[in-house]
């Protein structure tokens, strides 16, 4: 089970892509896994024959649990490696009596249906055995007894069970985003040691291009102000290195490339941040077609693992919203997080004249184990000095 | 609401209300069958009709039931308004060659140029001690056909407003009474009249479970409800009221509150109404289902003529009762 997200201790597999045999390449999508936060779609990082898969679709396990086992080779190979007579398959698992609203519920509240005690005519499980299952689900739900157990010796230990979700209504999806995103910004406030910079930017010049542009662009393909700020941040964070990675084992390791993470609320509640991969040396058409895509799938909630494990910085942008500025939370284990606030009319001197200016202001939290204000303050310059050079963007 | 005074009437007298008011708003409207006239009508729906519309109107006809409702399909044609009663529904087969072949085809043969705005009403279902050959519940066949228009009123406000709009549809409607019914009696307003024909109706609101029920049926179902409310399930209870072309969505908005559904239909079980509704929710509303749709139906036997054989082969409230409690669990 991948880590989805530093937020995350453990996930539901939803749904396999592969079967055993399959042959897979990297970057191929083998399963669908739910994290409390979303749906997200899990690539394979290696190229070979999927031999055996480990756990049951709708079985909740630890992060880090094996899921399937990969051969090395290609399906060539397969006949001569196929038909060695493994341990004896395990008899296939009785199909669950339950109704099928009582599947979607479950689905919907992650509860694993192999651990419900069914109410119902011939023992098949209702919604209401559901509902009440994940209402007390003091048992965080352990591998599915259909799993294939290892063999007595040499086996290794079973993963420990995921840690009980709290009390009060675990199931309820809002409620666990919830759980999830506080986990992990108390851990953010506990462990990270903030400062925090904040600077204007005057967007006159950026506008203007952008509206010349736009001109001759159908109007589905014009380009929005957040495209603007999205490059001039990755393009700040390349030249940064101390502000753009990670911090590991009491020490920085800077990432290679920047892969943007932006903030989307969700519908309901909540918000995840997946990457705008490359996004430095993306394009403002990739940008805004990548973002496009990006909060679809993200309120759709279908998102790939990488997207959501791979950002390196992480930019939010509250503007839309009215506000003016936004200190940030930096979500671990990144070590920084861009704020962008509205673009705002506002008085603005120059050169000994006040004129009225469009103004954003742009914020900058970092983590001090990583870096100082020195490289904070030069980052925020960098945007500063890209948006004033919009054609270059 | 109106501020109507309410009457005392009967199911047969509001179905008289209804084809004396027919008569009376629309001279093209005339009422033709077996013993209608002189004897009343074998049910005694039309009572009276005969002393005071006479005998253009009120038709007494030979024992052919082909004859009679092809009469009936031409006087339509022709411009009229029929409304033929047949006897029960067993005898309708004698003119099904009628009602599918002519009446149901005859606006899509002529391409539009002949609407057939016939009413067919005839009595339908057992109970009484009337045999194999008076007592069957055929909606289902009838159903089968496109082109018609099938209702089953189940309530005196039913009994006394369906025709209206019956008589001004276009194409053929037919119209079950269930026998059990006609000695119904109850309240309905003085002013009480056309009512939709389109819809089912909620006739009692629940959450755990929807009975589904249509004519005879309804008043097993309401049994049923009140039953079950004694052991703490509240059921919903639906009466279907059109059979052809039926209403999803009263049944499948009803299905996505309750998530269970018995259907009580007093046609065979094999390849019934119940067998079609069940279908459609299966179809519309499998996600929503908390248990498989159960169906209390006849038994598949012809009718028997004995009470308690009878009985025994007709849906029983006992029966849907132990059903919904095993559906809905501590039964």
């Amino acid at each position: 089970m991948p880590s989805l997200g530093a937020d995350m201790t453990s996930g539901t597999l939803l749904e396999w892509r592969v079967k055993p045999g399959d042959a897979v390449k990297r970057g191929d999508i083998v399963a669908v896994v739910d994290t409390s936060k979303a749906e997200i779609e899990v690539e394979i990082f290696e190229d070979g024959v999927i031999d055996e898969l480990l756990v049951p679709e709708g079985t909740r396990v630890p992060v880090g649990t094996a899921l399937a086992t990969v051969r090395a080779g290609t399906e060539d190979e397969v006949p001569s490696a196929r038909p060695v007579p493994a341990a004896p398959q395990p008899p296939e698992a009785h199909r669950l009596r339950a109704s099928p609203i009582a599947r979607r519920v479950a689905q919907q509240l992650g509860v694993d249906l192999a651990a419900v005690t069914g109410s119902g005519a011939a023992g098949a499980i209702t919604k209401a055995d559901v509902e009440h299952a994940a209402a007390g689900a003091v048992t965080p739900v352990a591998p599915a007894p259909a799993a294939p157990a290892p063999a007595a010796s040499g086996a290794p230990a079973p993963p420990p069970a995921p840690p009980a979700t709290p009390a009060g209504e675990p199931g309820d999806r809002a409620l666990a985003m919830r759980q999830a995103i506080g986990a992990l910004m108390a851990r953010s406030k506990r462990e990270i040691p903030h400062y925090y910079l904040q600077t204007q930017i005057d967007m006159s010049r950026a506008l203007a291009w952008l509206a010349e542009e736009n001109l001759n662009r159908p109007i589905a393909e014009r380009l929005l102000p957040s495209a603007l700020l999205l490059s001039a941040a990755a393009r700040a964070a390349a030249a940064t290195p101390a502000l753009n990675g990670f911090w590991v084992d009491e020490a920085f390791r800077p990432a290679e490339g920047v892969h943007l993470g932006v903030a989307i609320s969700l519908r309901g509640g909540g918000l995840v941040a997946p990457a705008l991969h490359d996004a430095d040396r993306s394009s403002l058409d990739e940008l805004m077609s990548g973002l496009r895509d990006l909060v679809t799938r993200a309120r759709a909630g279908r998102l790939r693992g990488s997207e959501m494990s791979d950002p390196t910085i992480t930019v939010t942008n509250l503007g839309e919203q009215g506000v003016e500025l936004v200190h940030g939370v930096i979500y671990p284990p990144q070590v920084a997080l861009v704020g962008f606030g509205a673009v705002l009319e506002r008085p603005w001197a120059l050169e000994g004249m006040i004129g009225a200016r469009p103004i954003v202001t742009a914020t900058l939290a970092a983590d001090h184990r990583a870096s100082d204000g020195h490289a904070g303050s030069r980052f925020l310059t960098l945007i500063d000095r890209q948006l004033q050079k919009p054609e270059e963007l | 609401m109106s501020a109507s005074a309410m009457v005392t009437v009967s199911y047969r007298e509001a179905m008289r209300a209804a084809i004396r008011e027919a008569l009376l708003g629309d001279e093209r409207v005339f009422l033709m069958g077996e013993d209608v006239g002189a004897y009343g009508g074998c049910f005694g729906v039309s009572k009276g009709l005969l002393e005071e519309f006479g005998p253009e109107r009120i038709r007494d006809t030979p024992l052919s039931e082909s004859a009679f409702v092809g009469a009936g399909i031409g006087a339509a044609m022709g411009g009229m308004r029929p409304i033929v009663e047949v006897m029960t529904v067993n005898f309708c087969l004698l003119a099904l060659d009628q009602i599918m072949n002519n009446a149901a085809t005859i606006t899509h043969m002529s391409g539009g140029q002949f609407a057939i705005p016939l009413v067919i009403r005839m009595t339908t279902g057992a109970g009484r001690q009337v045999a194999a050959q008076h007592s069957h519940s055929l909606e289902g066949w009838l159903a089968h056909i496109p082109g018609l228009r099938l209702l089953a009123p189940a309530t005196l406000a039913d009994a006394r407003g369906m025709l209206a709009l019956s008589l001004e549809d276009p194409n053929p409607v037919l119209i079950f009474e269930h026998g059990s019914l006609y000695n119904m009696e109850g309240e309905l307003p003085a002013d009480a009249g056309a009512v939709d024909i389109e819809r089912a109706a909620v006739r009692r609101t629940g959450e755990h479970v929807t009975l589904i029920a249509y004519g005879g049926t309804l008043s097993t179902a309401m049994q049923a409800a009140d039953e079950l409310a004694g052991a703490g399930i509240e059921a919903e209870v639906i009466d279907l009221r059109v059979l052809r072309p039926l209403d999803d969505s009263t049944v499948i908005e009803s299905l996505a509150r309750t998530h269970r559904a018995v259907i009580i239909d007093e046609g065979w079980r094999s390849g019934s109404l119940a067998a079609e509704v069940s279908a459609r929710i299966m179809e519309q509303a499998f996600y929503e289902l908390d248990a498989p749709v159960a169906r209390v139906c006849s038994a598949e036997v012809p009718m028997p003529y004995a009470q308690h054989l009878e009985q025994a082969a007709l849906p029983q409230a006992s029966t849907v009762v132990a059903e919904a409690r095993r559906m809905v669990g501590g039964g």
